[in-house]
């Protein structure tokens, strides 16, 4: 094998100002519709996604077809701008299946060449979600239902927003994708550790399935796609902690002085934001790539890069606002708490830092003893 | 307007006039400068054309596929990266015609005489004198020190005080300093990698005109800060390819010799590979900016980023390489010419790194700045700042 060599063209790291645009109306629709305190009562209810949301945005403003050719119904545009939505989504912790439904469960469709489904999803009135448990990395085996007599059996865990979906992409024991309506499963949610984005047992019993394609390509595409992507959300969250806890520390007054005053807490904000702006090179560079269309070695390494910086990038961000709102960020209602929660999902999400330095160990030629 | 098609004419038209082949070097590099294709942002007859910064690319692109001789912007680094543009925005009509044209052609070095051994990180609690004399001209008295390239220097820019009775800030002033004039020693300072890289300046009774004064009496500090802002842009403005950095050696000694794998320095080494990685896609994004004419405030953080990791990079080397790692290639005292950060072994790697973390302003300033500058939160009370420099504590 090669070694990786230099790299002669350079990923296209900025925002364009259409990119930017439509960071401040996604930014507009989540102010309207998504505030932390009706997020919080949210999670405590039977109903922890916000679909009001979910149709401003796929309904209103066509975001879940984003992925989706023109020719099936979608946008037709790219990974780049499916992330700056995702940026935002995660800076507001939206309890919407975004991340699930219009990139993971879209891209299994696009592998597969659905343009029937893939039409229903890209309008988002049908949520999707492919029944892969959401800690597995690109290319992990993972667990598949038995298919006998043109029926799916069988129960698969840690199926995120499964709650919300309308149709399930089942990998079978043949080697295939199925879609299986959500009223002939049972989906039973499990406790999950973000309350944002709850987790579900999907259960078949003799369930129908239409079969889409072969699973493997699909599977592993729709979770590089949604490993990659992830940044952008992780990027998001970070970047609210950093933001939020900036404005606190202003404000917020002990001995006398603005709490952000002291060397030692001015030093740990400096850091975090260096990491931010790390952070956010590093997903441009996945979208980006994921973007170019063509999977390569090159996507992977971008995506796998992306994946081992962002979530202890993540995590840490918002432990450091937990901890520095003190007293009030151990609390219910402040909405830290949300974000902790999501951040360390999202490490164990597609694939642990562990998983994906594994992964561009193998790319970049850094074998293991 | 001066486009990029214009640029490439004129690029075109050096290179047909002085035949890299045939001309010689510095000849070349006159020529160049005087064709406005030096840097070509800076103004007409001053190396310039006013052009958009962006375009250099245009012309040291085709420059260099023409085989034409650049103007070792490593040796020259003081000069181009901190002199040039505080003389292009300070200096009179006559210093800018006198001192930049010899500066980028490389004909005359220049050194940086700021530090001293009392005011390192607080810089303006300086104490080298400048006395002004009845005619007019200045004679300087300290020492200075951490001086890289003054072995070699013809010129400095030198900061001194003027005004002992004012705070601190305020009673600095700027001047380019004759580094062959008399009362100016250099004298070498060996470094922790056991070779002289830097020097200690020692100022006895240095006389310099009032013509080589950069800005107003009492200014000093506010043209000082020219030279330190644009120090730290030079850092971030470098281009990498994959592995450009310090991460390739050590990639490269784990692809040939796996007999010196660990489990323990695999995960270390793949940590930093992705950090390396991920620093490298940030000064790339920064340069995208700066190409847009928007640049960005990542600028502030690259140094502390390349900081920590090259030192973090060596350091696993040193570990990596095992028995080799107890040696050392080489603790000859030597004065080179350029700083050498890469070109030696994992040993002085990691030493010289050590110093990546203070020089150019400390890991520790520079998060304050981040904090202050760019986060926009309260500085530090300070006990210095209404009064005056003599009173000061020391």
């Amino acid at each position: 094998m090669e070694g990786p060599g230099p790299v002669n063209t350079q990923p296209d790291l900025l925002y364009s100002e259409e990119e930017e645009a439509l960071r401040a109306a996604v930014r507009d629709l989540l102010a309207d519709h998504c505030d932390a305190p009706g997020v919080i009562a949210r999670t405590e209810s039977d109903a922890p996604h916000d679909l009001a949301a979910w149709k401003a945005l796929a309904d209103g403003m066509g975001l879940a077809g984003l992925l989706v050719p023109e020719a099936h119904g979608g946008q037709g545009a790219t990974h780049r701008e499916a992330a700056v939505v995702l940026e935002e989504l995660g800076r507001a912790v939206a309890p919407v299946p975004y991340l699930t439904s219009a990139v993971v469960a879209t891209e299994a469709l696009l592998a597969c060449g659905d343009g029937e489904l893939l039409g229903r999803l890209a309008s988002g009135r049908t949520i999707g979600a492919l029944a892969v448990g959401l800690h597995l990395a690109p290319g992990a085996a993972h667990p598949v239902a038995h298919v006998g007599n043109g029926v799916l059996s069988g129960e698969l865990t840690g199926i995120a927003d499964a709650a919300v979906a309308d149709v399930l992409l089942v990998p079978g024991d043949d080697g295939a994708l199925y879609a299986v309506r959500a009223q002939d499963a049972t989906v039973t949610p499990q406790t999950s550790f973000d309350l944002t984005r709850p987790l579900a047992t999907v259960t078949l019993a003799d369930a129908p399935g239409r079969r889409l394609g072969e699973a493997g390509p699909a599977v592993r595409r729709a979770l590089r796609a949604g490993a990659g992507l992830l940044a952008s959300e992780q990027l998001g969250v970070a970047d609210w902690a950093l933001t939020e806890t900036v404005r606190y520390l202003k404000e917020r007054k002990q001995f006398n002085r603005p709490v952000g005053g002291f060397q030692a807490l001015k030093h740990r904000l400096a850091q975090l934001w260096l990491e931010v702006v790390n952070l956010r090179a590093a997903a441009r560079a996945a979208a980006d790539a994921l973007a170019a269309g063509e999977p390569s070695d090159e996507t992977s390494v971008a995506v796998a890069v992306a994946q081992a910086y962002a979530a202890p990038v993540a995590v840490r961000a918002a432990e450091e606002a937990l901890q520095l709102h003190a007293g009030i960020g151990m609390t219910w209602e402040h909405p830290v708490h949300l974000y902790l929660k999501r951040a360390k999902a999202d490490s164990i999400a597609y694939g642990t830092a562990g998983a994906h330095r594994a992964a561009l160990a193998e790319l970049v030629d850094l074998s293991a003893p | 307007m001066t486009d990029a098609a214009e640029l490439t004419r004129r690029t075109a038209r050096l290179l047909a006039d002085h035949p890299p082949a045939t001309t010689a070097r510095q000849d070349f590099l006159k020529a160049r400068f005087d064709a406005g294709l030096a840097w070509v942002h800076y103004p007409q007859g001053l190396g310039g054309l006013g052009a958009p910064r962006s375009l250099q690319a245009v012309v040291d692109a085709a420059l260099e596929a023409a085989g034409a001789p650049d103007n070792d912007p490593r040796r020259i680094g003081i000069g181009l990266g901190m002199a040039a543009p505080t003389i292009l925005k300070y200096g009179t009509e006559e210093q800018k015609q006198r001192f930049l044209r010899p500066l980028w052609t490389g004909e005359e070095v220049w050194c940086q005489l700021f530090s001293e051994p009392g005011a390192g990180s607080d810089l303006a609690a300086l104490g080298t004198r400048a006395v002004r004399q009845d005619d007019g001209d200045w004679i300087v008295n300290g020492q200075k020190v951490w001086t890289s390239s003054a072995h070699v220097a013809r010129w400095a820019i030198l900061i001194a005080r003027t005004d002992p009775d004012v705070p601190k800030h305020a009673g600095i002033t700027y001047f380019l300093c004759d580094m062959t004039d008399p009362g100016v020693e250099v004298r070498p300072l060996r470094q922790i990698t056991g070779e002289a890289e830097f020097n200690e300046v020692f100022l006895t009774g240095v006389r310099i005109p009032d013509a080589r004064r950069l800005g107003e009496v009492g200014d000093g500090w506010r043209v000082a800060q020219t030279t330190l802002n644009n120090e730290r842009v030079a850092i971030g403005g470098m281009r990498l390819p994959r592995e450009g950095g310090m991460i390739g050696p050590v990639a490269k000694t784990w692809r040939e010799r796996p007999e010196l794998r660990t489990h323990d320095l695999h995960q270390r080494l793949l940590k930093l590979w992705v950090e390396a990685e991920v620093a490298r896609l940030t000064g790339e994004r920064l340069r995208q900016q700066l190409a847009q004419g928007q640049p960005g405030p990542e600028g502030a953080g690259m140094k502390l980023a390349f900081a920590r990791l090259n030192q973090e990079i060596s350091g696993l080397e040193v570990e990596l390489r095992g028995e080799e790692g107890l040696l050392y290639d080489d603790w000859t005292m030597r004065r080179p010419e350029l700083v050498d950060f890469t070109g030696r072994d994992a040993g002085y790697r990691y030493l010289r790194s050590k110093g990546n973390s203070i020089e150019g302003g400390t890991s520790e300033v520079l998060l304050n700045i981040v904090a202050e500058r760019v986060l926009g939160l309260p500085s530090e009370p300070r006990t210095d700042k209404d009064v005056a420099w003599k009173d000061l504590a020391r």
